[in-house]
């Protein structure tokens, strides 16, 4: 340091850097270090997180099916995360201006739940939901800086669209209390429906534990027996100890990605606040009532196409439900026969028959006994549109599709 | 002249001018008191040397203006007392909540500046940092004092830091008076339905204001390491504001979604999340995390650089 007499301890420190020759370069570690840090916590954090099923008493898949029987979780709160990938074609501004148009046909509000819940058809989606006791229910769509509540408060049930600052109001059903619920939209209401399914069609089988949510599961293997089903297994993670239903994952017989996934992210059993559930109206707001009779439609919200089919419709369970139109073959491997031709008044016909101008490009020509159509196909549904203006729907491959129509006619 | 083990750590260096500059700088070292005071000195002289500057002050009172805009606009629109008709329609988040509470004019002038308004502050000023006074040839004057390179721009980025949290707080202030002055306050209603009281919705903007000031932690990190790159301020500033609106792009287009997460400005809207009831904290968390990340790389790529860099103006 002697030669610099200067007082100027810049070049003192420069002449330190410049001596020191690799260290120069050396800094640049820091930065390309931290970025290697990150890196691999982002790469090991969920692996590590993901280690160790945890071991579990034996259990036989009756004693499981029954634990969810009697599962009685009466107060509990929690965060899903719902992923539905049915490999539709993207839709886009289609799909935008189907969705703008459907509340019309309603009542107008985009706080209607049946326009809003639609929503959950395509897409990953967060959902929290809150429950205590029969009667109050909260089920909460989280959106970006917006969200949508669907509250139910003993006779009121209340939908509020903060984006639009809308609400929507109607009455329970008085048989009980018990709710009709708008969609499927928590592990619960995807399980109670694909166990409606089981039957001698279908088999049942206890597929080892999971950890889910951060308490420990059995997994419940729900797969169909008969070939020519779409649908490969439907997987349902059970608490061990509450027998709630934590996790729904359906795949496709195609392999891939799963079809609907729907799983706690976060659960609690604690009671929620009781603030949670009381709702009133914003002064200002746009309230709209639901008119009557709308009320059983929610489960299939117009327009939807055959995408939000109920979310499940290759489910045995639900189809039997149904009347209006005629179900042939049985369990997983049931299609429905819609004819637009004559009627066109269920939601699903008219949505298909909406897509059907704008997409017969996507479809595929198919020609049979039965004369020419057009088969859309997606991961889960297929449908077969014939000329005529009959539809075959079920989730079943095409090839099921072609052979239904042909001993139909 | 006993070179007293030089950097390796920050503390280290920053005790370092005293034992090494000390004996060879002999008469500026009259009042040589090592570090904290000195560098509270130095981070008080760069916060006056910054907010003094009219062009802070106009950025600032472009910020002021942003929420008076939208405060107006809404009232007028709202005027007749009858609700904005476009149900679900466009514009920032909390837009069609502010005519039932004031209060809500803080969160909706948060969402309209934080995407472009308050980070081209931020870029402006981070970029400037290192780079306008290189530009001014103060650089050499401001390394003259036996502050220490490392010193110095830790003090510039807490000067960095402190004009995200000055810039957030005077979008928010302003957005309170003008909902105060326009609309009725009192309870509020999240955006999950239920009702806290106008107390409780303070303490959440209080929140929001600092989430969103965090938010902008990242971007002023990379601005500072792009102003020890060059030695035009205006470069360091178009390069930075540049970046911002190519990663914003970026982060828009529906392609790219593998690599969004991991854009700085992927989860700034999170700070609405604390409007929810309760409070999601999941992207919250995200977001602090990912601008801590992005302040340790960049706030380390720039010291790298800036200590190694010959200064020659």
């Amino acid at each position: 340091m002697a030669p610099y007499e200067t007082d100027d301890s810049t070049r003192a420190e420069d002449a330190d850097d410049l001596r020191a020759g690799p260290r120069r370069s050396a800094r640049y570690v820091v930065p390309v270090a931290v970025v290697g840090v990150a890196a691999a916590t982002i790469g090991l954090v969920p692996a590590l997180a993901d280690s160790g099923n945890p071991d579990l008493p034996k259990i036989t898949a009756q004693q499981l099916i029954e634990k969810i029987a009697k599962s009685d979780v009466q107060q509990m709160s929690g965060t899903v995360k719902i992923t539905t990938d049915l490999g539709l074609p993207n839709l886009g501004g289609l799909q935008n201006s189907m969705a703008s148009a459907a509340p019309r046909g309603g009542s107008g509000s985009s706080a209607d739940p049946s326009s809003k819940l639609m929503e959950l058809a395509s897409g990953t989606h967060t959902v929290r939901v809150a429950t205590d006791g029969q009667d109050r229910q909260k089920l909460s769509l989280v959106e970006s800086a917006a969200e949508y509540s669907l509250i139910h408060d003993g006779k009121d049930v209340w939908g509020y669209d903060s984006a639009s600052d809308q609400v929507f109001h109607s009455t329970a059903a008085q048989d009980g209390g018990k709710r009709h619920d708008p969609a499927p939209a928590t592990p619960k209401d995807f399980a109670d429906q694909a166990l409606k399914a089981a039957g001698d069609t279908t088999s049942v089988t206890v597929g080892g534990t999971a950890q889910v949510a951060g308490r420990d599961a059995y997994k419940l293997v729900v797969k169909p027996k008969q070939s020519g089903s779409t649908v490969g297994a439907v997987t349902i993670a059970v608490d061990a100890k509450t027998g709630m239903p934590l996790k729904f994952t359906l795949t496709p017989a195609s392999g891939g990605a799963a079809v609907v996934d729907a799983g706690f992210t976060k659960i609690s059993y604690a009671r929620p606040a009781a603030s949670t559930f009381r709702f009133t109206p914003p002064k200002g707001a746009k309230v709209t009532e639901e008119k009557d009779g709308a009320h059983g439609d929610h489960r299939h919200p117009k327009g939807a196409g055959p995408s939000s089919h109920g979310l499940l419709p290759g489910m045995p369970g639900e189809k039997g439900a149904k009347g209006g139109r005629k179900v042939i073959g049985k369990g997983w491997n049931s299609i429905a026969v819609l004819d637009t031709g004559s009627k066109g008044g269920t939601p699903s016909a008219s949505g298909a028959k909406g897509l059907g101008g704008m997409l017969g490009s996507l479809g595929d020509p198919v020609s049979g006994k039965f004369g020419k159509g057009t088969v859309f196909s997606t991961r889960l549904i297929n449908a077969l549109m014939m000329n005529d203006g009959k539809i075959y729907v079920g989730a079943v491959t095409k090839d099921a599709l072609v052979k239904a129509a042909d001993t139909g006619h | 002249m006993s070179r007293a083990d030089p950097e390796t750590e920050g503390t280290a260096r920053t005790a370092r001018p005293a034992a090494d500059t000390g004996p060879v700088t002999e008469p500026a070292g009259a009042g040589r008191a090592p570090s904290p005071l000195r560098t509270l000195g130095l981070l008080r002289s760069e916060l006056s040397t910054t907010f003094r500057r009219w062009r802070t002050l106009a950025l600032l009172a472009v910020l002021a203006a942003v929420p008076v805009l939208v405060g107006i606009a809404v009232r007028i629109q709202t005027g007749d007392g009858q609700q904005s008709g476009r149900g679900g329609g466009g514009g920032p988040a909390f837009l069609t909540q502010v005519t039932h509470n004031g209060l809500f004019l803080v969160f909706t002038a948060l969402a309209a500046t934080l995407p472009f308004f308050l980070p081209l502050a931020v870029g402006v000023v981070a970029g400037d940092a290192v780079a306008g006074e290189a530009n001014a040839g103060t650089l050499r004057y401001l390394l003259v004092a036996p502050a220490g390179r490392t010193r110095l721009l830790v003090v510039k980025y807490a000067t960095t830091t402190a004009f995200c949290l000055v810039a957030t707080l005077v979008v928010a202030l302003s957005a309170l008076a003008v909902g105060a002055l326009l609309f009725p306050l009192g309870d509020l209603m999240t955006i999950s339905g239920t009702r806290i009281t106008f107390a409780d919705g303070l303490g959440r903007a209080l929140l929001i204001a600092l989430a969103v000031a965090v938010s902008l932690t990242g971007l002023a990190a990379l601005g500072l390491f792009v102003s020890t790159l060059t030695n035009s301020g205006v470069a360091a500033m178009a390069t930075t504001v540049g970046l911002l609106i190519t990663v914003q792009i970026t982060d828009q287009l529906p392609q790219l979604h593998a690599i969004q997460p991991y854009l700085f400005p992927h989860y700034w809207l999170s700070f609405a999340d604390l409007m929810r009831d309760p409070v999601y904290w999941d992207d919250l968390v995200k977001n602090l995390q990912l601008q801590a990340l992005y302040a340790a790389v960049f706030g380390s790529a720039a010291w790298a650089r800036f200590t190694t860099k010959d200064v020659t103006a």
